[in-house]
């Protein structure tokens, strides 16, 4: 026992009482030690999506940052290992190496916070599973991860999963860290499936108002065998002064002229495909008949980029939800939101990222009590400062909620992980 | 078989068993409570019909509020319960305990709603895997995950074994293809997880729920997504001299980054089997077959295709064939979907097995079995979902002489061991159930088990549902059975396994 506590002892801590242990077995002794002292640590990495969440009271911090950089990554077997740590941007410069990529476009939450890009970790991202356009055709960063390391709540050293796709080997934990904001385990290595990158990208623009054509239009999209592989609705601002009136300036493209409202969808592939896939979808949208244009790849790809940053709500001091809910159920949401609300819709029609007014906070209980009738479901992602709120940052019921109280405590009985940060009291 | 050992039979529960079935006869309708043995009889085992236990009664709900009143009463009265879909399960997940209810979902079989708007079918978890496609084909739409007997298998049994099929590296597994599960915990508990909607909030206990093999609660409402079929799909046949040359091609095409729909490797004995079975037209020369099937726009599949012939011939290839048709194209698979039938038709019995390896690895694992199946002289084909690395070696044996059955079942564990060792896992598809219970000590540490126990425990702190399976019982690392069929007398021999 002595030497146990020596060796914490040499773990560096700073002055905010934060712990910074170098490897897998470091952390895996100050979470003993957290665990023996009783003491509420919340787990941090970059910080880069700290605002997510509830605050949380914590006696200590865990900054997992050391533990990073690749630990084998093997392009012919779609797959990379990391050291759970590992900021994003190192990852994804590394399968550009190869033509590979991540496939469900993980979103660069720093322009919401900070006005650039600030991506933080692959353990960051994990943690929360919220991820870009692509997610209707490809899923999301829970269909792509496929095993773990980590640390659970009593310091054990434990493991899910592996490096290949199929794998039935007992409970798949995997999916169960995802989007669990760091409230069950401590992760220390990450293993995520890579896919190869599309050569080319084209994106077709359709200038519309009309809110029934664009659900029309979504629910066409979904059925094509056309691949697409983003779709998204870009309605004109609201006038009122209390948003930002950036997005004009943040989808300047040269063939992208139209003020207004527009539709955008993406078709991948290489220059022979892309034209069959237009044309295809030419027949099934009826597009001749509809105001259009055609982005090509050197507009392309900066617009979904723009998209996937969340450029729209850069910076903003008002509140951001983001609710998922069945397409088919989008056209009352719109009617809802009409032109008082700025927001935009991806995934073909199922995501809706929403901008309330700082002055209009009891709106966020409204809008989350229409998304739970429409059969869908609300994440608040940031809330304003003026904003006391009372809301459960989720939308959960009770029986699921006691469940996941059950999960909570199975991992980490004496509640030392980020208290709270889902769901208080858990 | 070796002996299974089976949790511990608790002898006040049959005795009470007059006490239960009037019970549960008073929270279902009567005739939906079996106990008489000629009923029960068909219940005693699923699709691993090596093992057979006979259950106390055989209950089968038609509701979900039957199903929580059932767990309900057991729970309170500590009796243990085994759910059962179809009876398909190659690890005999749904293998009855003497003492426990034995729960069939097979009066679950409804369709309740097809959303084509929301791309979805919502339905009980009775209604077979294939049945779903054939519910949405009219409008050119399938449901992706394929096992390969998906006219028996249920969709309740698919999301608990988390299937897959010969579709998984493009369009994943079960887990990948479902919105919403609706489950009854072991204390009666109905939850509903997620719905019509991509993704769900919190904690995602529809990842947990799905594979967890009937432990944590009863599947009693499954939505899932409904895909458009491709515009097109082809195929290619394409024979090797050598295992390495064949392995080396397979590596190559993922590694030059084309995704197939499907990719099948077929060793020489199969290739022979299979052919003489099904007259399928294979390459007989050759050592290794490879299937690669593609699917999307016209002109994306011959290109890839283009692709794929020339990575082939740069690794000798001594045939290559694509289809022109549709019929050539399922001609192509049909000795494939023979597989196991052929091999039981060259030796009384054989042991299928189950395990993934990375793909890059499979040279030295088919290298490594040949190796085995010499050390052990039994004669093995294998076939192997290579796009996946989810492997089927099957070994051939004679069961009536015990040595060569004690031998067959340490060359089993021997590859399975092998599996883990390339950087695989010991199961791909069929799930551990009370077949690789005990071999789950080759890929997880006592900690690892310790966390997914804690789990089972804060779901079902009794340990009533599904008692038994998965988990080692005595954390041994024993060499247990494989699916292990007699005189082809496979249960449901009908049912393609491939």
């Amino acid at each position: 026992m002595f030497t146990e506590m020596k060796k914490n002892s040499q773990i560096f801590q700073d002055s905010n009482n934060t712990y910074y242990p170098e490897d897998e077995l470091e952390v895996s002794n100050v979470i003993k030690e957290l665990y023996k002292k009783n003491l509420p640590t919340e787990l941090i990495g970059l910080g880069t999506k700290n605002f997510i969440g509830n605050k949380i009271q914590s006696a200590k911090k865990l900054s997992l940052s050391k533990l990073s950089g690749v630990v084998e990554y093997l392009p012919e077997e779609l797959y990379i290992k990391v050291k759970a740590n590992t900021p994003l941007d190192l990852v994804e410069k590394e399968l550009e190496k190869n033509d590979q990529e991540l496939a469900f476009e993980p979103i660069d939450f720093g322009f919401i916070d900070g006005g650039k890009s600030n991506k933080g970790t692959i353990a960051g991202h994990l943690s929360c599973n919220f991820v870009g356009s692509r997610r209707f055709k490809v899923g999301s960063m829970r269909d792509h991860i496929l095993g773990f390391r980590g640390v659970n709540g009593k310091g054990d050293i434990i493991k899910s999963g592996g490096t290949v796709v199929k794998n039935v080997t007992g409970y798949d934990l995997s999916k169960l860290v995802t989007g669990s904001f760091g409230t069950l385990v401590a992760l220390t290595e990450i293993t995520l499936k890579v896919l190869p990158k599309k050569k080319l990208s084209n994106t077709i623009t359709i200038n519309t108002e009309d809110k029934k054509l664009v659900n029309k239009l979504f629910e066409k999209i979904s059925s094509s065998s056309s691949e697409v592989s983003g779709a998204v609705y870009i309605p004109e601002e609201p006038k009122d002064e209390n948003f930002d009136h950036n997005k004009e300036m943040v989808f300047k493209f040269n063939d992208l002229e139209h003020k207004g409202s527009f539709l955008a969808l993406r078709i991948e592939g290489d220059k022979i495909s892309i034209n069959e896939k237009i044309k295809s979808l030419t027949d099934e949208l009826e597009l001749s008949k509809l105001d259009k244009t055609i982005l090509d790849v050197h507009q392309s790809t900066p617009f979904w980029k723009k998209i996937n940053n969340l450029e729209l709500f850069k910076q903003t001091k008002n509140n951001l939800l983001r609710a998922v809910l069945p397409p088919s159920k989008g056209v009352k949401l719109m009617k809802y939101l009409g032109n008082k609300y700025k927001y935009y819709i991806d995934w073909c029609g199922s995501l809706y990222w929403i901008e309330v007014q700082s002055k209009k906070n009891a709106k966020v209980g409204e809008i989350k009590n229409l998304i739970k009738e429409l059969g869908g479901y609300l994440t608040i992602i940031k809330i304003s400062n003026e904003y006391d709120h009372e809301e459960t940052i989720f939308t959960v019921d009770d029986t699921r909620l006691l469940i996941s109280e059950k999960i909570k405590k199975s991992f980490d009985p004496k509640r030392i992980f980020n208290p709270g940060k889902m769901y208080r009291g858990i | 078989m070796s002996e299974l050992v089976l949790p511990k039979i608790d002898k006040a529960t049959i005795n009470k068993k007059e006490y239960i079935f009037k019970n549960l006869a008073k929270i279902i309708n009567s005739e939906n409570v079996l106990s008489h043995a000629d009923e029960i009889k068909p219940y005693e085992t699923d699709a691993l019909a090596a093992y057979t236990q006979t259950p106390l009664v055989v209950v089968m709900p038609e509701n979900t509020q039957e199903v929580s009143d059932i767990l309900k009463f057991c729970h309170n009265e500590n009796i243990k319960v085994v759910p059962r879909g179809a009876g398909t399960g190659l690890s005999g997940g749904a293998l009855p305990l003497n003492d426990a209810i034995l729960l069939s979902l097979g009066k679950f079989n409804k369709i309740l709603e097809i959303d084509f708007e929301n791309k979805c079918v919502v339905t009980q978890p009775g209604v077979t895997n294939l049945s779903i496609t054939h519910a949405v084909q009219h409008k050119n739409f399938y449901y992706a995950p394929d096992p390969s007997s998906q006219i028996a298998c249920s969709i309740g049994g698919n999301v608990a074994e988390n299937s897959g099929g010969v579709h998984s590296l493009k369009y994943g597994t079960t887990t990948n293809n479902i919105l919403g599960v609706e489950i009854v915990m072991m204390d009666g508990t109905i939850c509903k997880i997620g719905g019509k909607t991509l993704d769900q909030e919190g904690y995602d206990l529809m990842g947990l729920i799905c594979g967890s093999e009937g432990l944590l609660g009863v599947i009693t409402e499954v939505t899932v997504k409904i895909l458009k079929n491709p515009q097109i799909v082809k195929a290619a046949l394409i024979g090797f001299p050598t295992i390495e040359e064949g392995g080396g091609a397979t590596s190559e095409i993922i590694a030059s980054g084309i995704i197939p729909a499907g990719m099948e490797i077929m060793d020489k004995m199969l290739i022979e089997a299979t052919d003489n079975f099904s007259k399928a037209g294979y390459p007989r020369d050759a050592e290794l077959l490879l299937i690669v099937e593609l699917d999307g726009t016209e002109s994306e599949v011959d290109e890839l295709l283009k692709k794929v012939s020339s990575i082939c011939k740069k690794n000798n290839c001594s045939s290559l064939k694509l289809s022109k048709n549709e019929k050539e194209r399922l001609s192509f698979w049909a000795g494939r979907k023979a597989a196991f039938p052929a091999c039981g038709a060259m030796a009384p019995d054989y042991y299928c097995m189950d395990g993934s390896i990375p793909r890059g690895k499979l040279t030295e694992a088919l290298l490594e079995i040949k190796k085995l199946s010499k050390k052990y002289e039994l004669p093995v084909a294998n076939c192997f979902h290579a796009g996946d690395g989810n492997l089927h070696p099957l070994i051939m044996f004679d069961g009536s002489d015990k040595e060569q059955l004690r031998k067959t079942e340490e060359f089993g564990a021997e590859i399975l061991k092998a599996c883990v060792r390339l950087g695989g896992v010991i199961t791909g598809e069929h799930g551990v159930g009370i077949e690789k219970r005990e071999l789950m000590c080759e890929m997880f540490n006592n900690e690892d088990i310790q966390q997914q126990l804690d789990i089972k425990k804060s779901l079902d702190e009794k340990n009533l549902l599904n008692p038994g399976k998965v988990y080692p019982i005595l954390r041994k690392c024993a060499e247990e059975g494989r699916v292990h069929v007699h005189r082809n007398e496979e249960k449901f021999p009908d049912l393609p396994r491939f």
